[in-house]
């Protein structure tokens, strides 16, 4: 990461609070003053945190359910067209197309999609794989991940004056405030 | 060449170190001596290199040792075998079907000839693909098959290509020339001739061919000293000397089932093995149509050890083989012949006044008949019974012997064993006999032959007794070797090979010509010689074509002439018995009975996988011989005959032993063995006869022929039998369930069974064949609309169904499948691991009394299930249906699951465990059935109805201008050799035809089709004409209806 | 081992808490990460993963044994033509099943006590299933073309033939394989980011690094990991239960008496989860014990986890009973003889045998004493797991050696390869345990640090 510092771009503002609590009231406060690009970093889930952010509610369940759908539809489809259009047998005398005993793997089928999906699309969401990151660059990041719970404002953001926000982050009861770039 | 030959002389000296004691001289302390420069460039025989270059046997798994053999042979074939390759002889042989102009690739010729066992003749087409035998089928113009074989007919050709054969003529056991050897005989027969040839022994088993009795007659015109002998091992003396005592003249008898009303056999297994082979079972069938009930024939019988016959039998009794002459003489009593002796026998009290009353109610038209083992008085008595009933020429006839010379062989080799003690035989010439391993114990044949200065043995292997002689010439295999024979009715035949002698061998007109100064002439001409004289060989030569096409001489059969016309002595029934010995006192310790094997027959078929994997009648016992005794027996023996399932293949054995000599044999219960009895199987324990006979030194099953002496050859009294503590594994195809366990399972129904009677007063809808089973309606199913097969654009469809009434468990549809469809070999190994391979097998049950119960013979091939159950589970669709109802197997798409095999409620389906399919050996494939796919390791595999033949009747229908395929065009294997045409085969789309006929029957039942499986395999219920009189000892009874069978799946 | 003595009277939940007392995000975090990150490791460890690894070589040589042969070399036979194979897949698709069951049913059911266990029951899950998979190829007669079993397209265009449960079974465990993985590594992106940032070395983080995906804990990407992890728990679920009913179905589809009856499927769950439950605790109590993870994997979990096998167990014994009842209510021949058969059969000492370990001995969980000793418990749990392959041995074999042809009737065993093959995969199984517990967070970091979290909120009011 530290290539990067010979051209130094201001990232924001980090500021490390205290608790989960701390941090929940900081970005409430946040988004009540009008910030908009903010983030939390905690190193388990703080229950509310991205909705007092200002996060609206993710669409990921509803992708996963066209999948799931997408799924049991594929599965039919390829039974039914294997059995009764490809190659059509005389199995046991049954029908070409015996759909109850096609169930078991439309079932399977779906549950298979959904579950890729979820995990994909809430990676892909996430914008995640994604190695590098400026917030990484603040002093004892690495507690993000263990006991340090964090609030970034970036320097996009058009409420965001290095000074101030400095301020209003002491304010909300930050322990430490980094000026962090790259 | 230096080091073949020092690999020829290790190689020879491995067999020299055991021939007779005239060799020690060319021996000293393992050095070798040759005689004469040319034995010492004598080139190697490549199959004795290979035999003496690679162990008997190697087995490559633990797991399948018994099929190692295979392997080795693949090597000792690629040495031995390839210098020769399969071509039809030179000389002209007639095809039985109009032959193209030259055999088209895929399209086998069939060739009429004939098979001979003991001498007399069975009528055979033998199929042939571009000059290679591939299947024996029956000849139907021959009156000793009808169209059908026995089992060892079938299994016949196997032997064709066994590379244990002899390969090579060999003197003092070392590889030589047929040249060489006539060479050394002319010398022989130089100093014979000083003596007129009474030095001059000739030994052969039973000759029919009027050739060869020419041929030997000139031997005899030629050295009025010398002397024939006769011996076989299942001989037909006491038939012989019975028919002297009755006429002072020897006749052979002549019976017609197909007249009888009423059959008694005393201890004759009759439908099996009798000189007729097929022909009895296929008469008595014919009068066991449920449908003529007045045509119905009853069949009594009285036999030790439980038979095929006896099976089939409405009224079975066991009787010691020793109290047999009184049962027949209570027989002869009852019908009124002049004769000593009791008027009942008390155990059998019922059974002989029911068989009384309904011989004399029949007069005329029933047939008693006696069995080869039974005493020369028992035969007698049975000639006068049949005579007192007037059988005679109607059911029963008598000709002139159709033997060349009708003997007493035991005498005969007695004689012979003795003039060899005395020193007298300077020169004995054995042809296609094994005295060593089968004459009587106590003649000692194999020390006599020490004293005879030239022994020469000509036979098919290289056996005890071969391996014993100064000369030994390999035999030609009957497909290979021209001759002629006689059937038990006198007809005759040409055997006319198919193939030139793979191993080299000669014919035993060619060793017979030799003998009579003829040397190096040549079979064909041995015979036609003979038949240019009996005018059947014309310049035309039409009569002969005709002969070799039919297979049969027409008019050849002896007239069936009166016995007065035959007999020195004016007959009746009283005349017969006027100097009968009294009656002998019944023997009362444990007997042994001597039989012939249903597999190995005398020991001959040893070496024959088919023959020894094929389950054995009743017992279902493979790969052994054991001591069959009734279930009193042996718990009278302290024997454990209630061994868990874990220990039921874990036989203990006993100790059998008279005088000093003894064998140790493993016991079997054969439920129906006449008590206080034991029955041992000849042609076991053969260390010589190939590598299926003995691996490693160890023998299939046991040699009894130690017990067998000159003056008790079928039956030994008063033994001393121990049990020894120790265990024998008995590999059976089926661990039947006891008689006690029928009861558990009868209520199952796979086996139904009714009396005449009940039958006649339902015909439309017999109570013992719908108590269950009917098959849930058409609509009782998941799915509204299945699978239409009318709508499969094919006006065909396949079924089959088996008349349990006519079935009498041979198991020659087994053997016939096996030869048809190219299945393969296990070995005892696997077969006790339950995998053996077998497409139709023959399921026995049995109910009733455990020391006389019925037995039930059932085939079971695939049942072709129109809903299979088998189909719906297999992954990858490799078991799927036609448009035609075929359950079709995918070999190559299978990937060895196995699940439908258990989804297979009927067990048909078998798995390739192993690569049990060989095809390393080079003469095994030559069998092998071209049109039928060799299945790999790891793939099912069952019954396909015959597809390749359904198929090649298809297309010759196609190409007859897409005409319809016709009712019985289409002939299964197992149908066709079926003796007693229990299995019909055909299309039950079309109305007319004999399934669709069959299927209608009131008697025809699907089995197991409560489970809805809608089998095309269908059964037709056994109907048995047991006698009113008698309820019990094996009579039929009426099945009680029972609900608890109601189980619909 | 009860490291604090219990004599509070017992109601559920009050046993011992779900995490010891004075635990903070930090010394979670440290007692779970230093498993791997520190160099210390007990020499159990060493111990066990050199006995996995005889077994890991005893599976390959019966394999090579195996295919160089034919499935010849085990007992099979007709009419058994199924065998140790398919005991052995039912019995570790079985075992498998604790784990989704954990860290699936008992998520949507909020137990908070499932946190400490389920990384760990996940991993057992994926490795048993990994055993599971291998027998069904491996029981081919021709293993060589296992792929025919998958709907490709080929130049023959032979597709699979979709009616038979076999092909449901390669669906099934295919899926489920694949969930259970996914859910599995979605549970620890977190903890790997936590390994990550307390990685001493260099190789350790970049390692972790890479396998974290640059994971920064971010408030909005803890709001979609939430709601996908909560998707994925209601996936596993009905896939879960799918799984084992599709192998019920191998039986139950079929007609073989004794295989065809309709309570399968529930049975086999029950049985699943039953036999999944002992593996966990066999592996469990040893483990928190070598590692000092008391204070994490406390007595509560242990105690749980104990009443859900008697619980199962139950369900287990009743499905045997409703067997029974089938068989004498059917009326059906066939399935009567099945059953008396089983009960007095040459086989009636594996069925009482199965009986004993399954419905008996456990009987002994009724009694907290039991529950609370260790090494009882654990003893208990082997019973189990043996119970539970004896009852698909009693199903698999028994059934298919007598059914309707008495004609056919035989006798099974299965050869020393047979038995080679089935230590080989547990032998594989321990190895694979002794890797992962290794080199991978063993407990759900950031589960744990909810629960202090929560602990310490309840502290505060």
């Amino acid at each position: 990461m530290s290539e990067m510092e010979n051209m130094p771009k201001l990232f924001g503002l980090v500021a490390r609070f205290e608790s989960p609590e701390a941090l929940y009231e900081a970005a409430r406060k946040t988004c009540a003053e009008g910030y908009t690009k903010t983030d939390g970093h905690s190193p388990f889930p703080v229950h509310g945190l991205a909705e007092a952010l200002g996060m609206k509610r993710s669409k990921l369940s509803a992708i996963v359910l066209v999948a799931g759908i997408t799924g049991a539809l594929g599965g039919l489809a390829l039974q039914y067209w294997v059995s009764a259009i490809a190659y059509p047998l005389n199995v046991g005398g049954r029908p070409y197309f015996s759909w109850p005993i096609f169930i078991p793997i439309i079932f399977e089928c779906m549950i298979l999609l959904a579950g890729l999906s979820s995990m994909f699309f809430m990676l892909g969401l996430n914008g995640l794989p994604q190695p590098y990151h400026p917030v990484f660059n603040t002093p004892d990041f690495e507690r993000a991940s263990n006991d340090g719970f964090f609030l970034s404002i970036e320097a996009e953001d058009p409420k965001y004056d290095g000074a101030s926000t400095r301020a209003f982050l002491k304010a909300a009861g930050a322990v430490e405030v980094h000026e962090v770039s790259g | 060449m230096k080091k073949t030959n020092s690999e020829s002389l290790q190689g020879a000296q491995a067999i020299v170190s055991q021939a007779t004691g005239e060799d020690k001289n060319v021996q000293d302390g393992g050095q070798f001596f040759w005689r004469n420069l040319e034995e010492l460039n004598n080139p190697p025989d490549p199959g004795e290199l290979a035999e003496s270059a690679f162990p008997p046997v190697t087995s490559g798994w633990d797991d399948v040792s018994r099929r190692g053999f295979i392997k080795v042979m693949g090597a000792s074939m690629a040495l031995g075998g390839l210098t020769a390759c399969t071509k039809q002889p030179s000389e002209l042989i007639v095809p039985y079907v109009k032959p193209p102009e030259e055999a088209v690739p895929g399209q086998p010729l069939l060739f009429a000839t004939v098979f001979c066992l003991g001498g007399y003749a069975q009528g055979v087409l033998v199929e042939s693909h571009l000059g290679r035998p591939t299947k024996v089928e029956g000849n139907p113009n021959h009156p000793a098959s009808l169209g059908s074989t026995d089992t060892f007919a079938q299994a016949s050709v196997l032997g064709l290509y066994d590379p244990d054969r002899s390969k090579t003529p060999r003197k003092m056991g070392r590889p030589s020339t047929w040249q060489r050897f006539l060479g050394d005989l002319e010398g022989m027969l130089a100093d014979e001739a000083s003596g007129q040839g009474r030095g001059l022994r000739i030994l052969t088993g039973t000759i029919t061919s009027p050739t060869a009795a020419t041929q030997l007659k000139a031997i005899q015109e030629l050295y009025p000293a010398s002397t024939w002998h006769q011996y076989e091992s299942l001989n037909r003396d006491n038939v012989v000397v019975g028919a002297k005592l009755a006429f002072g003249k020897a006749v052979d008898t002549v019976y017609d089932y197909a007249k009888a009303d009423i059959v008694l056999s005393l201890d004759a297994d009759f439908m099996v093995s009798s000189l007729a082979f097929a022909r009895p079972a296929r008469d008595v069938a014919s009068r066991r149509n449920p449908d003529e009930p007045d045509r119905m024939n009853r069949i009594y019988v009285a036999e030790t050890n439980p038979s095929v016959t006896g099976a089939s039998a409405d009224h079975r009794v066991p009787v010691r083989s020793s109290d047999m002459e009184a049962v027949t003489r209570a027989v002869a009593r009852g019908v009124g012949v002049q004769v000593d002796g009791e008027d009942t026998v008390e155990a059998f009290d019922a059974f002989l006044q029911a068989a009384i009353n309904d011989l004399k109610a029949h007069k005329g038209s029933s047939i008693v008949v006696a069995g080869d083992a039974q005493p020369p008085v028992v035969h007698a008595l049975v000639h006068a019974i049949n005579h007192e009933l007037g059988n005679d020429g109607h059911t029963v006839t008598h000709i002139r012997p159709v033997a060349a010379r009708a003997e007493n062989q035991t005498k005969s080799i007695t004689a012979l064993t003795e003039a060899m003690k005395a020193g007298e035989v300077t020169t004995l010439v054995m042809l296609g006999v094994n005295p060593v391993y089968e004459a009587p114990s106590d003649l000692g044949f194999e020390d006599a032959m020490g004293s005879v200065p030239n022994l020469i043995h000509f036979g098919l292997y290289f056996d005890e007794t071969g391996r014993h002689c100064h000369w030994h010439i390999p035999e030609a295999h009957y497909l290979e070797a021209w001759s002629d024979a006689r059937a038990f009715d006198g007809t005759e035949s040409i055997v006319q090979p198919l193939i030139e002698p793979i191993y080299g061998g000669n014919s035993i007109h060619e060793v017979l010509a030799a003998l009579a100064g003829n040397a190096g002439m040549r079979a064909i001409d041995v015979l036609q010689e003979y038949w240019k004289e009996r005018g059947l060989l014309t310049d035309d030569e039409k009569a002969w074509r005709r002969a070799l096409h039919d297979g049969v001489i027409a008019g050849s059969a002896a007239s069936p002439n009166s016995i007065d016309a035959l007999s020195s002595r004016k007959r009746t029934s009283t005349s017969i018995t006027s100097d009968l010995p009294a009656p002998a006192p019944a023997a009362e310790g444990i007997e042994l009975n001597f039989r012939a094997d249903p597999a190995t027959y005398d020991g001959r078929f040893a070496n024959n996988g088919w023959l020894q994997e094929l389950p054995r009648p009743i017992t279902s016992l493979t790969w052994d011989n054991a001591a069959l005794m009734s279930k009193s027996t042996a718990d009278e023996l302290g024997i454990d005959t209630q061994r868990g399932a874990r220990a039921i293949e874990k036989a203990p054995t006993v100790k059998i032993t008279k005088g000093e000599q003894s064998i140790i044999l493993p016991v079997m219960v054969a439920p129906g063995h006449a008590p206080r009895s034991i029955t041992v199987a000849l042609g076991y324990g053969r260390m010589h006869g190939g590598r299926v006979a003995a691996e490693d030194g160890k023998a299939v099953g046991t040699d009894v022929n130690v017990l067998r002496t000159a003056s008790a050859s079928w039956t030994v009294a008063d033994l001393d039998v121990k049990r020894t503590g120790a265990i024998h594994m008995l590999a059976t195809t089926q661990h039947h369930p006891t008689v006690q366990e029928w009861d558990k399972i009868k209520g199952r129904h796979h086996y139904r069974e009714g009396t005449i009677s009940e039958y006649t007063k339902h015909p439309e809808h017999p109570g013992f064949v719908h108590e269950v089973g009917h098959t849930p309606p058409g609509d009782m199913t998941l799915y509204k609309q299945k699978y239409d097969y009318s709508a499969a654009g094919t006006e065909n469809a396949w079924a089959m169904a088996i008349d349990l009434s006519k079935c009498i468990g041979c198991n020659a549809c087994t053997i016939a499948c096996q030869a048809e469809n190219n299945i393969p070999v296990v070995g005892k190994d696997q077969v006790l691991a339950a995998r053996e391979m077998h497409w139709i097998r023959v399921d026995k049950y049995f109910e009733g009394d455990v020391e006389n119960p019925k037995v039930h013979n059932q085939p079971v091939p695939c049942m072709h299930c129109e809903t299979a159950p088998c189909e719906t589970v297999c992954p990858v669709g490799a078991t799927v249906h036609s448009a035609e109802g075929l359950n079709q197997m995918v070999y190559n798409r299978c990937v060895g699951t196995r699940y439908c095999s258990n989804n297979c409620p009927y067990k048909v389906r078998r798995f390739n465990f192993f690569k049990y399919a060989d095809d390393k050996e080079e003469w095994r494939k030559a069998v092998r059935n071209p049109d039928v796919t060799v299945r790999y390791r790891g793939v099912m595999e069952k019954c396909t109805y015959c597809v390749q033949r359904i198929n090649r009747t298809r297309i010759k229908a196609k190409r007859e201008g897409n005409r319809p395929i016709g009712d019985g065009e289409i002939v299964t294997a197992c149908q066709q050799v079926c003796p007693t045409q229990a299995i019909v085969f055909g299309n039950m789309n079309d109305p007319d035809s004999k399934i669709a006929k069959a299927r209608k029957s009131g008697l025809n039942y699907g089995m197991l089709a409560e489970l809805n499986t809608r089998p095309r395999t269908t059964y037709h219920a056994k109907v048995r004409n047991p006698n009113p009189a008698l309820n019990g000892g094996g009579a039929g009874h009426p099945e009680q209806s029972s609900d608890e069978g109601n189980d619909h799946g | 081992m009860a490291n604090e003595p219990i004599d509070r009277p017992s109601v559920l939940g009050e046993v011992s808490p779900v995490i010891a007392p004075g635990q903070t995000y930090e010394t979670v975090g440290a007692s779970v990460a230093d498993v791997v990150l520190s160099g210390h490791v007990p020499k159990q460890w060493y111990i066990a993963t050199a006995v996995g690894f005889m077994g890991v070589g005893c599976l390959m040589m019966s394999i090579t044994w195996l295919l160089l042969n034919g499935v010849g070399v085990w007992g099979l036979n007709i009419p058994v033509a199924w065998g140790f194979a398919i005991i052995n897949f039912v019995w570790w698709i079985g075992i498998g099943h604790a784990g989704t069951l954990i860290s699936a049913i008992l998520f949507l059911f909020k137990q908070q006590w499932r946190t400490a266990i389920n990384r760990f029951a996940e991993a057992m899950t994926l490795f048993a299933v990994a055993c599971a998979g291998m027998f069904p190829l491996l029981h081919l007669g021709r293993p060589w073309v296992f792929y025919w079993l998958m709907p490709y397209p080929n130049t023959m265009g032979l597709w699979p033939q979709f009616r038979s449960p076999l092909i449901w079974d390669v669906f099934a465990v295919t899926t489920y394989l694949i969930i259970s993985l996914v859910f599995w590594f979605t549970g620890l992106i977190p903890d790997l980011a936590t390994m990550r940032d307390r990685a001493k070395t260099k190789v350790a983080r970049t390692v972790f690094g890479i396998f974290a995906l640059g994971w920064r804990g971010s408030a909005r990407h803890w709001h979609r990991y939430e709601i996908a992890y909560l998707l994925l728990a209601g996936l596993s679920t009905p896939l879960v239960v799918s799984v084992h009913s599709v192998v019920s179905l191998d039986f139950a589809i079929s007609l073989v008496p004794g295989w065809h009856t309709t309570i399968f499927p529930p049975y086999f769950v029950a049985g699943a989860i039953y036999a999944g439950f002992a593996m966990v605790l066999t592996f469990m109590i040893p483990v928190r014990k070598w590692y000092n993870l008391e204070h994490i994997i406390t007595d509560r979990h242990i105690d749980n986890m104990a009443k859900i096998m008697l619980a199962t167990g139950l369900i287990v014994v009743y499905g045997y009973l409703t067997e029974a009842f089938f068989g004498y209510y059917s009326g059906a021949l066939y399935e009567e003889a099945v059953m008396k058969n089983r009960y007095f059969g040459p086989y009636a000492f594996q069925y009482w045998l199965l009986i004993i370990c399954n419905g008996i001995i456990p009987q002994l969980l009724w009694l907290r004493r039991i529950r609370m000793n260790a090494v009882i418990l654990w003893l208990i749990t082997l019973v189990v797991g043996v119970g539970m392959w004896l009852e698909r041995f009693v199903i698999v074999v028994q059934s298919l050696h007598r059914d309707y042809m008495p004609s056919s009737w035989d006798m099974y065993a299965g050869t020393k390869w047979d038995w080679m093959l089935y230590i080989g995969t547990i032998g594989f199984f321990l190895f694979a345990m002794c890797i992962f517990m290794r080199w991978v967070p063993m407990i759900s970091i950031f589960e744990i640090r909810e629960i202090v979290h929560k602990k310490s909120q309840e502290d505060d009011n």
